[in-house]
């Protein structure tokens, strides 16, 4: 029963990063309506610059996470200004390639930068283990961080989009673009907005996971990224709260089919839900449905 | 036995009555208006004959057949056919080709028969591509078969959806405002297409329409439609000179 | 500008030709080339390969270009066929010691059992639309690729042992062999297939595609392309046609499955070969070559091939400048910016060309 339990929060734990990452393929796809296929780059290159910083210069963590998360903010930008911004009008496939050169080419800058050899990375959390139930479960610091930070953000983020103005241009952008750009909103300048909170998160999500998963190669962020996009979808793509269920869904059912099922399974498993939810319900749990008017 | 046989038809979204009690009667060979006003639900209708919503509730009959329960291709193999308010072509496709989608289910040969071309292939992409022609010519569209549909002139583009529609082989053709966005010399030319289809093809036809000159022009028989129900039905000069039917459309 | 005029049916016939003509030209090219020594080793050993992705990207524009549906899952067709010929490889290798014979059946093996798994995908699949169907198929092709991993499979004298845990859980007689050793996959396919092989292969898959994206049938996948509602409304059975085409897409992925695996003398299921990855990089392919433009995938297919190997002299920058170039193809072609620049200085305006935009098909 503990090892249930203590499976259960693990799997929450991996969820929270999961949350974060599909918060930032959610948010790019309600208002940009691309899958951004590099997302899961920006998190990779997020936790180098914190292993530069932090185990390499011997920066303070907090320092580290901070730089990091400007430099993702930064990056995120600039990939949206060059790379994505002139496509805005282009089809989805083309996008869809646009982004796959972007990953390409960050996992093979991470590449020449810090080679091909697994970095070990050091967690930056320092709170002791919690012990319940008389040592029987044992919370990992890393694992009660990572929920917190991702419970605050989800609160802090959903306050920021109902009540702050840039907030609302982003709903008013995701609902109809056009419609919002003939209302005044800066609809260039709230896409930019987006890429940015969305990178910014996915720093995040990279140090937590990193704490939790400590090797760091060039395609860390790669299978982390295509299970927060199926978390994103699983939830209902372009819904906040639904990145939210999905992420922690899919954390919990990661880590319970590898306990109880197969560990080599494990993806699969995660993969025939996504199926399954998708054939019942098409547009995700909280997604959705748009019928085509006749 | 009227072609067409509409009874007490009714469809609601969401508690919104779109359609209530709605009855048509259309002859064989007829040309018949339906019109109201904007949101009267006059393409729910359409949308309702041709399976795209399945109505709450009344029949619907073709010839005699039942077509309440039949999807949209069923129906349009049982023979009714459709041109869309807002155009829906095969755009990236070429103008004949447009066509002879149309022409599907009338002159077929397997998909094994296209990757072998075994000589059905030839014979019947041959009657398919004269049938196509014949149909084009119809509409004055024979020098663009070729042509992508997307770059036609827009209307040459209604031209064609009514050439697809027929080359369905239908027994009712349903023309959703088929002079929209056309202007006056056009719908004009439209006019005589129109009767021309009806008087070669032995065609019936219902049509919705805003052109009040078209409308009057071709139309034997009408039904107003206002707030999902009928207003008025007749002859198409009783209808227009109907007080109640001046009044929904000039207003108070 | 835009081309305004498509092809007749004779041009559409010439055209065809030219296709089939440029892939014989190549490979008569090679031959000399490879009969004057001038074919280095490295090049060599990309001819087979070169004619997998040609096949893979033909194939996958079927899905992508003709019935307009995003896959992101046509590595796991491949896997499939790989698997089930080198499977049929291996255990008729006493029994058909005819090598051609042996590795014609297997293609068709191969190809059958490809088909059938677009089948199962496609049914459920085919009804979630855009990038819900792109991720679904990606989904798919993760699970084949996972569950291929953790099978054992065994042979002896009572007939086929199959495991999820172990080689020794099969339970073998003594004289019984493994064929699938789950994550170190099948070791000892015969190595059957050749270039020329590849080249008919690729012939072979060009006329299935070709014949039939220009007859009814292709015409049908077309017009729900185009129009769903449409095709609908003009008595198109769209699921139907969804699903041949799907299908036909997913039986030629497998052929190219069933010649990768003769290729190798080791066939395991790894991120590399049968991952996502793989499906995007034939995606990309597809892409630059133009979307519904078959000729234009082959000659993407062998340009992104043979670019990253002549690229090898820069070594690690290599991957990077592969990057910079499919971002830079990407934002030329499609920009709007771009597109009026090329549009007044193109060199076909220049050269006084009427026909503005690529050839479709």
């Amino acid at each position: 029963m503990m090892g249930f339990i203590s499976y259960l929060v693990n799997g929450i734990s991996l969820g929270s990063v999961y949350a974060l990452i599909a918060l930032g393929y959610t948010m790019v796809y309600g208002i940009a309506k691309m899958l951004n296929f590099a997302h899961g780059d920006v998190i990779m290159i997020g936790s180098y610059v914190v292993f530069s910083t932090v185990s390499t210069m011997g920066l303070p963590p907090a320092a580290g996470i901070l730089i990091s998360v400007a430099v993702c903010t930064v990056l995120g930008v600039v990939i949206e200004r060059i790379a994505y911004r002139p496509l805005r009008q282009a089809s989805k496939l083309v996008v869809l390639i646009t982004a796959i050169g972007v990953s390409y080419f960050l996992q093979n800058v991470a590449l020449l930068i810090y080679g091909a050899n697994t970095k070990s990375f050091t967690s930056v959390v320092t709170i002791p283990p919690l012990s319940l139930a008389g040592g029987a479960l044992i919370i990992s610091g890393e694992t009660i961080v990572t929920i917190l930070a991702c419970i605050v953000i989800m609160i802090v983020l959903t306050l920021f989009i109902r009540h702050s103005k840039p907030g609302r241009a982003m709903l008013a952008v995701s609902e109809d673009g056009g419609a919002a750009q003939l209302m005044g909103v800066n609809v260039d300048g709230t896409i930019a907005l987006t890429f940015a909170i969305g990178s910014a998160l996915a720093a995040v999500a990279g140090v937590l996971l990193c704490s939790s998963y400590p090797s760091l190669t060039p395609y860390t962020g790669a299978m982390p990224g295509i299970k927060a996009f199926v978390a994103a979808v699983f939830g209902g793509i372009g819904s906040i709260p639904g990145a939210f269920i999905g992420g922690i869904l899919l954390g919990i059912i990661e880590i319970l089919g590898k306990a109880y099922i197969s560990s080599q399974l494990a993806d699969a498993i995660v993969f025939a839900v996504l199926i399954v939810v998708l054939l019942v319900k098409p547009t995700g749990i909280l997604g959705r449905q748009i019928q085509e008017k006749v | 036995m009227a072609l067409l046989e509409v009874e007490s038809l009714g469809i609601s979204f969401g508690g919104l009555r779109a359609v209530d009690n709605f009855n048509i009667s259309v002859e064989k060979e007829q040309l018949y208006g339906l019109i109201g006003p904007n949101g009267a639900g006059k393409t729910t209708i359409f949308n309702l004959l041709t399976g795209v919503y399945k109505p709450d509730k009344g029949t619907i009959r073709l010839d005699g057949e039942n077509m309440v329960g039949k999807n949209t291709i069923d129906i349009n193999k049982a023979g009714i056919a459709r041109t869309f308010q807002n155009i829906r072509l095969f755009k990236d496709m070429s103008v004949i080709d447009n066509v002879k989608v149309g022409l599907h289910n009338h002159h077929s040969y397997s998909t094994l028969s296209a990757i072998f071309r075994f000589p059905s292939y030839y014979k019947v992409e041959k009657e398919i591509r004269e049938r196509a022609m014949e149909l084009l010519k119809v509409f004055g569209l024979e020098e663009e078969c070729d042509y992508l549909a997307s770059n036609l002139p827009y209307g040459k583009q209604r031209k064609l959806e009514i050439a697809r529609a027929l080359a369905t082989g239908p027994k009712l053709l349903l023309l959703d405002e088929p002079a929209a966005g056309m202007n006056p010399n056009e719908t004009g030319e439209l006019m005589d297409t129109i009767r021309f289809v009806r008087d070669n093809f032995h065609m019936t036809i219902l049509l919705i329409e805003h052109d009040m000159k078209l409308v009057s022009g071709i139309c034997e028989g009408l039904t107003v439609l206002n707030f999902g129900q009928v207003l008025a039905e007749g002859t198409t000069g009783e209808v227009l000179n109907n007080p109640e039917v001046i009044k929904a459309y000039l207003g108070e | 500008m835009r081309q305004m005029k498509t092809k007749a049916l004779s041009k559409q016939t010439r055209n065809n030709l030219v296709t089939y003509g440029i892939v014989i030209a190549a490979y008569i090219a090679v031959e000399i080339l490879m009969r004057a020594g001038m074919v280095s080793s490295l090049l060599k050993g990309l001819l087979v390969p070169l004619c997998i992705y040609v096949i893979l990207a033909v194939s996958l524009n079927l899905t992508v270009g003709i019935l307009g549906e995003l896959s992101l899952g046509h590595a796991g067709f491949m896997c499939v066929g790989a698997f089930a010929g080198a499977i049929f490889s291996k255990c008729t290798m006493n029994a058909i010691p005819v090598a051609g014979l042996r590795f014609f059946l297997a293609l068709l093996i191969g190809a059958a059992f490809a088909a059938l798994a677009g089948i199962l995908v496609g049914i459920p699949v085919l009804r979630l639309k855009g990038d819900y169907l792109a991720i679904v198929t990606l989904a798919f092709g993760e699970i084949i690729k996972n569950v291929i991993n953790i099978i054992f499979l065994g042979r002896d004298s009572r007939g086929f042992h199959i495991s999820l845990k172990d080689a020794f859980d099969l339970g073998l007689e003594p004289e019984g062999e493994v064929i699938i050793k789950g994550p170190q996959g099948i070791t000892g396919t015969p190595n059957d297939s050749t270039f020329l092989i590849g080249i008919l292969l690729i012939l072979v898959t060009l006329f299935i595609v070709l014949n039939l994206i220009h007859s009814r049938t292709g015409r049908a996948i077309m017009s729900i392309r185009d129009n769903r509602i449409a095709a609908e409304s003009v008595g198109i059975n769209v699921t139907k046609y969804k699903l041949l085409a799907f299908t036909v897409s997913a039986s030629l992925a497998g052929v190219a499955g069933v010649l990768y695996a003769h290729n190798l003398s080791t066939l395991a299921a790894q991120p590399k070969n049968f991952g996502y990855n793989m499906s995007i990089m034939i995606l990309v392919f597809v892409v630059l070559g133009g979307i519904g433009n078959i000729r234009g995938s082959i000659i993407a297919a062998v340009v992104l091939t043979l670019l990253p190997e002549m690229l090898r002299s820069l070594n690690d920058y290599r991957m990077l400048i592969y990057a910079v170039v499919l971002i830079a193809v990407m934002i030329f072609s499609w920009s709007p910016k771009c597109r009026e620049f090329r549009e007044r200085y193109g060199l076909k305006r220049l050269l006084g060309s009427k026909k503005g935009a690529k050839e479709e098909v």
